[in-house]
């Protein structure tokens, strides 16, 4: 059995399909561009199929991920250009790689950084010097935000979550945790921020589109961070 | 790419924004400069239940064959979106241009279920057409309505153009060429809707004239101009086989109610149960070839990429070639992960072996529809279906691991009595005894019956056309009193007995056979807020009720009276093919609970032998 990571682009009007309509999509895709796909047993067979991360409705994405098992060889270009002559305009797949046999080298697994970019949409109501007061933001040595998960809410810490950030193109890049140990989405980021900046007003409006530019597993060793783009993990076929 | 007709501020606060950008895999994109013709099809009901019917993708597969015709699809917005709509003055627009749905040259709507009657007028209220047909100008689309409810249109008559009559597959080629003919020439609507008049299977509300008798009966019913013939005759497609089929049907993002490959093996049914429309208005039955259905499946799902196929037909047991072809679709599918789903068959020990092949016996159930709980009920609808079938069905299911049945029943028949009302109950319970007849340790534990009633709406064209329904509250006693008879069963722990709403089935019944002055009701209700009346959590009965009093229409008299023998019904002006003299022929039949054999078993001349084809002359030539 052969294990294959399939790569895409999300954007435009697709950004308005949720994860669960994506992940249908793709298995639709498989079958009308006859990619030699694996299932699971059982009276009603499922693909076998896993996705990075789910990508929230709103967001486009240069960087998506899912990993598949194969039943026979492809050929990498091939199932490329199969896959986007099946898909709409939306989704663009742009890689499929083998990787690694090993449980651990897939999907959520590995996952541990991923890249955005949040840039501000036409009527964000941002003051002149706003990237400043951002890095001024980022300057603190601690951030505390009420993380509010389905359970709980508790006071984390995301500084130390932010990997790197920095003014890029009128918006800021952001590289942030990811994965399922810790997990930073970058509207609350942002959102924190703009509670700093304006602190007296309490219900928030959401002046920033934002977009997924990459996603990395950790490669390092002994707590040393060493990001590499889960494409990087793969060969072409 | 294609710009939306709402911007992401609206999208991102609405429930299932996919509903609403089109953009699907399949779905068609013209340029609308380079066509003659765009048409809007609409199915009145949210987008995940309009994607999943058929009817709609055979027409906008069929329109957009055309090159000069661009056809686009058009769903209800759920009440999170009519409200943005109305607020911020968006007019309705169609899914894959985005375009105001106002600027197309025809609004097609089809018409499934009475229940979706204020939806209607929903669509065209967000799309700023007119409500009223006489209202409207050269500048509106034609509103043009489709589907079985266009066999008793009249309810709907003032809000419509044209009604199609029958099967789309004859004459739509026809009107849409005259209209471009009629375009070109620039005459006024009304003009253009006499050349539609004209055309065989149309109907043109406007050119007809109703008057009444002092008792509120109709007394005549007659064209008021010379283009509308006095009798519209209902279409039908003779070769089915070779009738147009969507190859490519359009795939929704979000999970529709059919998330599936429908194949559609054949049209009409031999059986003739008394109470169904579909049995009369689709005869004669016509089946598909089996080879055409193979090439079909295969191209259908290689096109669409769906797991799942289905085969769709009102009795798919009575397909003479149903074995060849299921036998097909398991080996050529079932190891490629493809789900095979077999509807509406006849529970035998070829439907049990079928099935055993394609589903988890411990997880699915198996489904009788004995519509009535007694064999002289039974009789008197003609649902050749025994007792005796049904106990040695459910047996040989039950020893080949089933333990889950559902049983689906009516109440309110013509005739019934307390007895048979409570032979409900005690068939269920009959069916149950069978299990427990299994030896315990062959057994897996309990079974479960599931037994739902709805209560009986009587419908245009079929044998009950002449009968009488109850109010609410009687229906509801009905109810109960089967509720109370299930209680009193031996294995009543392994029963459960479901029913239907009792105010829906009212208004149900007075909108399908009423006449052009319940039409009022309708618009009075929908003024009042009256919307999704299908879905349980909007239906908003107290308001329908207070439309039939400010308009002054009498639900008694539509439901309540034994309709006279002779009496001109709002839908005689439609000919079906199958005769008046057959059905009250029925009617009598069943009032003297004699069956009647179905038309492989001895032809009863209903009349659609007229139509030369089909079943009346299977193995004839
Ligand atoms: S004419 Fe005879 S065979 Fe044909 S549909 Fe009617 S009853 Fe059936």
């Amino acid at each position: 059995m052969l294990k294959a990571r399939i790569k895409f682009r999300k954007y435009g009007v697709l950004r308005f399909i949720g994860h669960l309509d994506v992940m249908r999509y793709f298995q639709k895709v498989m079958r009308r561009a006859g990619i030699p796909i694996a299932f699971t047993g059982g009276y009603s067979p499922h693909m076998i199929m896993s996705f990075a991360s789910p990508l929230g409705i709103g967001l486009e994405s240069d960087g998506e991920y899912l990993d598949i098992e194969l039943t026979g060889p492809v050929d990498s270009r091939e199932a490329v250009r199969r896959m986007n002559e099946a898909g709409v305009d939306g989704i663009e797949v742009v890689s499929l790689r083998q990787i690694a046999e090993e449980k651990k080298m897939t999907g959520m697994t590995i996952l541990a950084a991923a890249d955005y970019l949040a840039t501000p949409s036409g009527d964000a109501g941002l003051p002149e010097d706003w990237q400043d007061r951002f890095a001024a933001f980022m300057g603190q040595p601690e951030i505390r935000v009420l993380k509010q998960t389905k359970r709980s809410e508790r006071e984390i810490n995301i500084r130390p979550l932010v990997f790197e950030w920095e003014a890029r193109d009128g918006g800021i890049f952001m590289k942030l945790a990811a994965g399922s140990t810790e997990n930073l989405k970058p509207d609350l980021v942002m959102d924190t921020f703009l509670k700093d900046l304006h602190p007296e007003e309490n219900s928030l409006s959401h002046p920033f589109i934002y977009r997924r530019l990459e996603m990395y597993a950790d490669m390092g060793e002994e707590g040393n961070r060493k990001l590499v783009t889960l494409e990087s993990l793969g060969e072409e076929i | 790419m294609r710009k939306l007709a709402l911007n992401d501020d609206i999208l991102l606060n609405i429930e299932k924004p996919a509903r609403y950008i089109g953009g699907e895999v399949n779905s068609v994109m013209k340029d609308k400069d380079k066509v003659d013709i765009r048409f809007a099809m609409c199915f009145p009901d949210v987008y995940e239940i309009g994607m999943s019917h058929l009817g709609i993708q055979i027409l906008y597969d069929m329109f957009n064959r055309r090159e000069d015709t661009w056809c686009e699809r058009v769903y209800s917005p759920w009440l999170d979106m009519d409200k943005v709509l109305r607020e911020k003055d968006i007019p309705l627009f169609a899914l894959e241009s985005q375009d105001p749905v106002q600027d197309f040259d025809f609004l097609g709507i089809t018409i499934q279920f009475e229940m979706c009657y204020t939806n209607i007028l929903q669509i065209l209220d967000l799309s700023h057409i007119p409500l009223h047909a006489e209202d409207r100008t050269e500048t509106d689309p034609i509103v043009i309505g489709g589907g079985p409810c266009a066999y008793n249109p009249e309810p709907l008559a003032e809000f419509f153009d044209i009604f199609y009559i029958g099967e789309g597959e004859t004459v739509y080629d026809e009107l849409l060429d005259t209209y471009k003919t009629w375009k070109k020439s620039g005459g006024s609507r009304k003009d253009f809707l006499r050349q539609a008049a004209r055309i065989e299977g149309l109907y043109v509300p406007q050119f007809y004239d109703a008057a009444y008798n002092e008792d509120g009966t109709i007394a005549a019913f007659t064209p008021n101009d010379p283009c509308a013939p006095s009798k519209v005759r209902k279409q039908v497609v003779m070769d089915v086989t070779d009738a147009p089929y969507p190859m490519k049907p359009v795939v929704p993002y979000i999970k529709a109610t059919q998330d599936r490959v429908v194949l559609e093996i054949q049209r009409g049914c031999i059986r003739g149960c008394r109470f169904c429309q579909a049995g009369m208005i689709y005869r004669p039955t016509r089946e598909r070839s089996v080879e055409t259905l193979k090439e079909y499946a295969r191209t259908m799902l290689k096109n669409t990429g769906h797991e799942e196929i289905s085969l769709s037909s009102l009795s798919s047991s009575d397909y003479s070639k149903l074995n060849d072809l299921v036998t097909f679709l398991i080996e050529e599918f079932k190891d490629r992960g493809i789900n095979i789903s077999l509807p509406s068959l006849r529970i035998d020990a070829f439907s049990l072996d079928v099935m055993s092949k394609v589903q988890d016996i411990r997880k699915s159930s198996l489904t009788f529809a004995p519509e009535a709980g007694s064999q002289r009920m039974r009789d008197v609808i003609n649902k050749g279906l025994t007792e005796e079938e049904i106990l040695t069905g459910a047996g040989q299911a039950f020893e080949g691991g089933w333990t889950k049945v559902k049983l689906y029943f009516m109440l309110g028949l013509p005739t019934e009595t307390e007895e048979d009302m409570k032979e409900i109950a005690r068939l269920s319970d009959r069916v149950a005894r069978r299990y427990y007849e299994i030896p315990k340790e062959d057994r897996h534990g309990k079974c479960q019956i599931t037994a739902s009633s709805s209560f009986f709406v009587p419908k245009p064209f079929t044998p009950f056309q002449w009968a009488a329904m109850y109010p609410a509250e009687e229906y509801d006693r009905r109810a109960h009193l089967v509720n109370d008879e299930f209680r009193e069963q031996l294995n009543r722990k392994s029963l459960k007995y479901n029913w239907h709403d009792a105010q829906g089935t009212v208004l149900e019944g007075v909108m399908a056979r009423g006449d052009r002055r319940v039409g009022r009701v309708i618009e009075e209700a929908y003024h009042l807020g009256c919307l999704f009346d299908s879905w349980t959590e909007t239906f908003r009965n107290d308001l329908w009720m207070q439309a039939f009093d400010n308009t002054r229409v009498d639900i008694a008299f539509y439901n309540q009276r034994v309709r006279g023998k002779d009496e001109i019904f709002p839908w005689d002006f439609i000919d079906i093919g199958v005769s008046r003299s057959f059905l009250r022929r029925e009617w009598e039949r069943a009032m003297n609970e004699t069956v009647t054999p179905n038309c492989r078993e001895k032809c009863s001349g209903c009349g659609a032998a007229g139509f030369g084809g089909g079943v009346c002359v299977e193995g004839k030539n």
